[in-house]
């Protein structure tokens, strides 16, 4: 809503000293927010005046185009009180027109300073301006053309055009639909400024004529959806007459664009009241008007020139020519205002605030009219806002109104609101007394009746918005002031902290973070050709995912199964950009669909049954929450201690083993075949104890690497981090270690190639009985001294007694049984 | 031992002259004082106090002294031996001395050599902004509520007072489930988490939810169809607008450092009656609307001259809510408020671009580390 200061002004006697900004300010606190202050000032310097064009010759131009050379009376303002010669490429004027002249050493908006220049083979000493180029409007048709009274040759163009008056931009919030009106805004002004005496002058209140019989008959068949209809007639009407300088401004600088007067009179009057009003040709209707809801199948051509099929839900404005508006919305063409109009019709009606967002809605229509509708206007002001139209038409149209005056249904008065007096001063947290409260919902216009420790309310008819004790509480504490709410800390009692899981997720971060990897966070998004890129099998259940109804973009319109296509991007990223490698990860929920059917709407007046927030949270896709690592290219880094290493498969797997051994829990591994990853180079992980499936990890596959344009052999772990979780010891018992000697053997064994290091472990450990402390396998060869299709495993067993120190015989004898044990289970031969 | 004994004479042995034998503890002693490193002493200990010294030779020759000139010898020898070891002693701690103080210089390293074979990680700044909010919340005595992201229509909409024809549910809005009629939407905000704890639990509640929110937006500096809230719920007896103030003043002094509270602006919201908007003194400028320039005072840019940043919304929870959700109104108020986590984190790092929080660059994450 674009506020001119000057119009605010006209209806509250705001003192003089009052700056824009402190009243911008002031109103922000009562809750319209203030936008932006435009001052024309800012953006254009003088000289630029009002001119009266004595000369006009159109020369046509080699390029086609024709320009007009023209001769204006700018009176002294350029000093020698000849007529200036100007260039003007507009053709929308005549001689004597007024038009606005900016002379050399103006500058306009966009830092465009004006000087003599040669042109078109004459001296263009100025510019004569459209609206465009004075930064009014956006689009420029032609020149500005001033109303013949507007002014004298020479005069300021200033305050001819409104430029020195100041216009508020506010935001207005959809509980406050009043303030989409310089009735609201002043109304607000009057309480902002309640304290230095300013009073609030009603432009809506105004004495109309009562409703007779011979008004245009109207008839409501939907009572609900139009409730009120108010017809008056002006006939006799100067279709060519101007819109008046005053109004052309001020509907101007509300950001609305001068067309007609019949037009720019009905939106006048919507901005002054906030009544959106329409006007008809009068000679163009056939028949009493009626209101009703469209049939199924009828259409209507609306004055934008769209041809739409119509919904049963649209309210519709007939006559017996058939539908010719869309109630409350848009006009048809067949009876819009023309430049031939005499008799105009004017409709001040009050429509159901639902149907025309739903109609605006369904229909794709927004227009300033359907946005105070649709936000509830003041139901009381149709008759003032019609006879107020009816009063400029004749006044600068030239007609007169006909005696007519049609005042069809009633609208139902707001129902009173209970609550108790303490409310708001209890809620708001601000001591505010009995009296106080009162006063406050009285200022904003409500009816106050006071009954033992309770309040009853009428709201005013602008405040469609106030039902609620609650409603009643925010205008308490907006009057007294939302700054003077006290800062008081609540005192909640103990806390739990955060839950196990939180704390686990954190630290699943810093040991990723503690290990290389850097944390992203990625759009989870993602298409078919991704799905492909990984080469998932067509019955993958990954390739079954949730799908959107309007996603981003139709390229990825599924929410994702997995984590690796985003990280796998980002990874490409990141070394299109010049990282020598990169160790990615990230933790997020994935989706899939549960198939549970439709989640139920259920009602609001009451908290839903147990067994229906079952079944409404049951409906909810599943959601786990993922892992996933990616590793690629340069792993460790070259230097001047040696070699750099790339990521490998093994990385991946030690983020695994890093992470489950942070978290206390025990896994397995072993060898699986999924996409991505490389068939003979990924691992299944699942969690030793219960089996669970945890995820896979290994070097990524060579068709997908090259897919998403990642190095070869870049790594990758894709886990359920909701089992790891589950899967974390709660409690870890206290080690039992023993402080004798250790005793150390090393083995080295001979297998064929197929055994796995986890069998011939699992098959020594087994073996060497409850002496071994430990294993682990620190040298793998393979070559001509084992031969080909066998490799070599070097073991170290460490063992040590609980309660002694071990001799040579127990070792040797554990160690022999550990041997033998490989040779049993694994073929193993003792190098 | 020395040569055959050809000369016996019980008194008078030649080694045990007393001139013989500090003649020898003067050799030694000298050969002490001349070794100049460890290796030449370690020789001059074998020399001089070894076996086949004079001194140890000498020592042997004290048996064959008739008992009463053994005493005397002996206390020659030994006063000489002691002589000799404690030079010895002397001197190899000056030599080791000297010597661990060459090795310290011979084995000086160039120290600005690069330490950077594994790169370092780091944990995104949402992630620990999110952290830090909760634990400002927690150290309160607040909880961290969590909940899907992908979630039932009735949840983000309806239980919160934003009806039907409530504008953001439609496709300019908010991201549906396809079909579209099936109840599930990609949740606008964290405040089904709000529904779903007073659905699930009695109050007294003080639960704080962070997480991942979709809306249609353009994806731009500013704006992105993936962003992060976090919004707080507090349903209590007596709760008031006082109260949310003085959460949210302390939130913002947590978050942006002492002085820095926040002021109330009415607005609209379906789900608080009363509503807030929620706006910060700017930390930068700390509300003086200008900050030091080189040629004097300008216009700060982080609030762009107006001395506040707008943080978020928030209220007093909406009577209706309360019934949706199953709490007793009458007995319980309670407040709410949500806030951008990525906004909050972008003028409190002076990020330029959000779209930076998205992009995976490794440049802009590890500048972060892993807390911040």
């Amino acid at each position: 809503m674009k506020a001119p200061v000057s119009w605010i002004r006209e209806y509250v006697d705001l003192p003089a000293e009052v700056t824009t900004e402190a009243l911008a300010a002031r109103l922000t606190a009562l809750g319209l927010k203030l936008e932006a202050i435009e001052s024309p000032r800012d953006t254009i310097t003088g000289p630029l005046v009002v001119g009266r064009v004595l000369t006009r010759d159109p020369e046509p131009q080699k390029n086609g185009k024709t320009i007009n050379w023209c001769t204006v009376d700018v009176g002294d303002a350029n000093g020698t009180g000849e007529p200036q010669g100007i260039v003007c490429g507009a053709h929308n004027f005549d001689v004597d027109d007024l038009v606005v002249c900016v002379l050399p050493g103006g500058v306009l908006p966009g830092n465009f300073a004006i000087s003599a220049r040669k042109t078109y083979g004459h001296v263009s000493s100025g510019m004569i301006c459209s609206a465009a180029e004075l930064g009014l409007s956006g689009e420029a048709d032609g020149i500005i053309v001033l109303p013949a009274d507007a002014g004298r040759p020479g005069d300021d163009a200033f305050a001819v055009l409104g430029l020195d008056d100041e216009v508020i931009e506010f935001e207005i919030n959809p509980d406050r639909a009043y303030a989409l009106s310089l009735r609201g805004v002043a109304r607000e002004a009057a309480l902002a400024f309640a304290d230095d005496g300013a009073t609030f002058t009603d432009p809506a209140r105004r004495a109309t004529p009562a409703a007779n019989a011979d008004g245009y008959p109207v008839v409501l068949d939907d009572p609900e959806g139009c409730a009120l209809f108010v017809a008056r007639v002006v006939s006799g009407f100067d279709p060519s007459a101007t819109t008046p300088g005053f109004i052309a401004r001020r509907i101007t600088q509300a950001g609305m664009r001068p067309i007609s007067l019949a037009v720019d009179v009905t939106n006048y009057v919507m901005l002054e009241i906030g009544r959106p009003i329409h006007a008809y040709d009068a000679d163009k209707l056939t028949g009493p008007i009626r209101v009703r809801r469209a049939a199924a199948g009828e259409r209507l051509t609306t004055l934008d020139g769209t041809d739409r099929a119509l919904d049963t839900g649209d309210l519709v404005v007939t006559d017996d020519s058939g539908i010719i508006g869309l109630g409350g919305v848009m006009g048809g063409e067949p009876t819009e205002i023309s430049a031939t109009t005499t008799r105009v019709l004017v409709e001040s009606a009050h429509w159901d605030a639902t149907s025309m967002f739903r109609t605006g809605k369904r229909h794709k229509i927004s227009s300033e009219a359907g946005k105070r509708n649709e936000r509830g206007v003041d139901p009381v002001v149709c008759e003032a806002a019609a006879d107020r139209v009816v009063e400029l038409l004749t006044t600068y149209g030239g007609g007169v109104a006909e005696p007519g005056v049609t005042v069809v249904g009633s609208v139902p008065t707001a129902a009173a609101i209970t609550a108790p007096l303490d409310l708001p001063a209890r809620i708001s947290g601000m001591p505010i007394s009995a009296e106080a409260t009162i006063g406050a919902l009285e200022a904003v216009g409500c009816t106050v009746t006071r009954a033992g420790d309770d309040l009853t309310a009428i709201p005013p008819t602008w405040r469609p918005d106030l039902n609620d004790p609650y409603d009643l509480v925010e205008e308490v504490a907006r009057i007294v002031g939302y700054d003077q709410v006290p800062s008081v800390l609540p005192t909640p009692g103990a806390g739990r902290g955060l839950t196990r899981g939180q704390r686990l997720r954190r630290r699943i971060g810093r040991t990723l973070a503690g290990a290389g990897c850097v944390e992203v966070i990625s759009f989870p998004f993602v298409g078919t050709a991704a799905l492909d890129q990984l080469g998932l099998p067509p019955d993958d259940p990954r390739r079954r995912a949730v799908r959107l109804a309007n996603p981003l973009s139709t390229e990825e319109p599924f929410y994702t199964t997995t984590l690796l296509p985003g990280l796998l991007r980002t990874t490409a990223r990141n070394l299109g950009r010049g990282a020598p490698g990169v160790a990615l990860f990230e933790t997020g929920s994935v989706a899939f669909p549960g198939d549970r059917g439709q989640a139920p709407i259920y009602g609001v007046d009451r908290r839903p049954s147990d067994d229906e927030l079952a079944q409404l949270m049951d409906a909810v896709p599943d959601q786990p929450l993922h892992l996933a690592v990616v590793l690629a290219g340069e792993r460790e880094r070259a230097g001047w201690w040696g070699a750099g290493r790339d990521a490998a498969w093994s990385d991946a797997l030690g983020v695994v083993r890093r992470l489950a051994a942070e978290l206390g829990v025990e896994i397995d591994v072993r060898s699986a075949a999924l996409a991505p990853w490389h068939p003979g180079r990924c691992a299944q992980v699942t969690v030793a104890e219960t089996g669970a499936l945890l995820g896979h990890a290994g070097e990524l596959h060579p068709k997908a690497c090259q897919a998403f344009g990642v190095p070869p052999r870049s790594a990758a772990v894709e886990i359920d981090l909701d089992v790891l979780l589950a899967a974390a010891r709660e409690v870890v018992p206290g080690p039992e270690f023993s402080t004798f000697p250790q005793a150390k053997e090393d083995v080295a064994l001979l297998v064929d190639a197929d055994v796995t290091v986890a069998q011939l472990e699992d098959a020594l450990r087994d073996g060497a009985g409850e002496l071994l402390e430990s294993i682990r396998l620190f040298d793998v060869y393979t070559g001509e001294q084992v031969g080909a299709g066998r490799k070599s495993l070097a073991f170290a067993l460490r063992f040590r007694a609980p309660d002694r120190t071990l001799t040579e015989q127990e070792t040797g004898a554990a160690r022999d049984a550990a041997v033998a044990a490989a040779v049993e289970r694994c073929g193993a031969a003792q190098r | 031992m020395s040569g055959p004994n050809t000369d016996y004479d019980p008194v008078e042995v030649t080694p045990l002259k007393s001139e013989e034998v500090e003649s020898a503890r003067d050799a030694a002693l000298a050969a002490i004082a001349d070794a100049a490193d460890l290796e030449t002493l370690k020789q001059v200990r074998i020399d001089h106090t070894g076996d086949r010294s004079p001194l140890a030779l000498a020592n042997r020759e004290i048996g064959a002294l008739p008992p009463q000139a053994r005493k005397e010898a002996g206390q020659r020898i030994g006063k000489a031996r002691g002589a000799v070891n404690q030079a010895l002693a002397a001197r190899t701690s000056v030599l080791e001395a000297e010597h661990e103080e060459r090795m310290l210089v011979e084995e000086t390293v160039d120290v600005t050599l690069p330490t950077d074979r594994t790169p370092p990680g780091a944990r995104h700044p949402i992630t620990t902004g999110s952290e830090l909010i909760a634990d400002i919340f927690v150290a309160m005595g607040w909880e961290v509520a969590e909940g899907p992201v992908i979630e039932a229509e009735w949840l983000n909409f309806d239980a919160l007072n934003l009806g039907p024809d409530h504008p953001a549910r439609t496709m300019q809005d908010t991201f549906w489930t396809d079909p579209q009629d099936n109840g599930i939407v990609l949740r606008t905000h964290t405040s089904p988490v709000q529904a779903r704890t007073m659905l699930t639990r009695t109050p007294p509640i003080y639960v704080v939810c962070p997480g991942r929110v979709f809306r249609t937006d353009e994806y731009d500096a500013t704006h992105s169809p993936v962003f992060h809230q976090v919004e707080g719920l507090a349903i209590d007896e007596g709760i008031s607008m006082a109260h949310l103030k003085g959460t949210l003043d302390h939130f913002a002094t947590s978050m942006f450092g002492e002085g820095i509270t926040t002021r109330f602006r009415p607005s609209y919201f379906p789900f608080t009656e009363p509503s807030a908007e929620v706006d910060l003194v700017c930390f930068v400028c700390r509300g003086a609307t200008v900050v030091d320039g080189t040629d004097g005072p300008v216009t700060c840019r982080t609030c762009r001259g107006e001395g506040w940043i707008e943080w978020g919304g928030c209220g007093v929870v909406n009577p209706r809510v309360l019934r949706a959700c199953g709490v007793d109104s009458e007995r319980y108020s309670g407040f709410a408020f949500g806030m951008g986590i990525d906004r909050t984190l972008m003028f409190r790092h002076g990020l330029e671009d959000l779209r930076d929080l998205f992009e995976g660059d490794v440049r802009f994450t590890t500048a972060f580390g892993t807390e911040i």
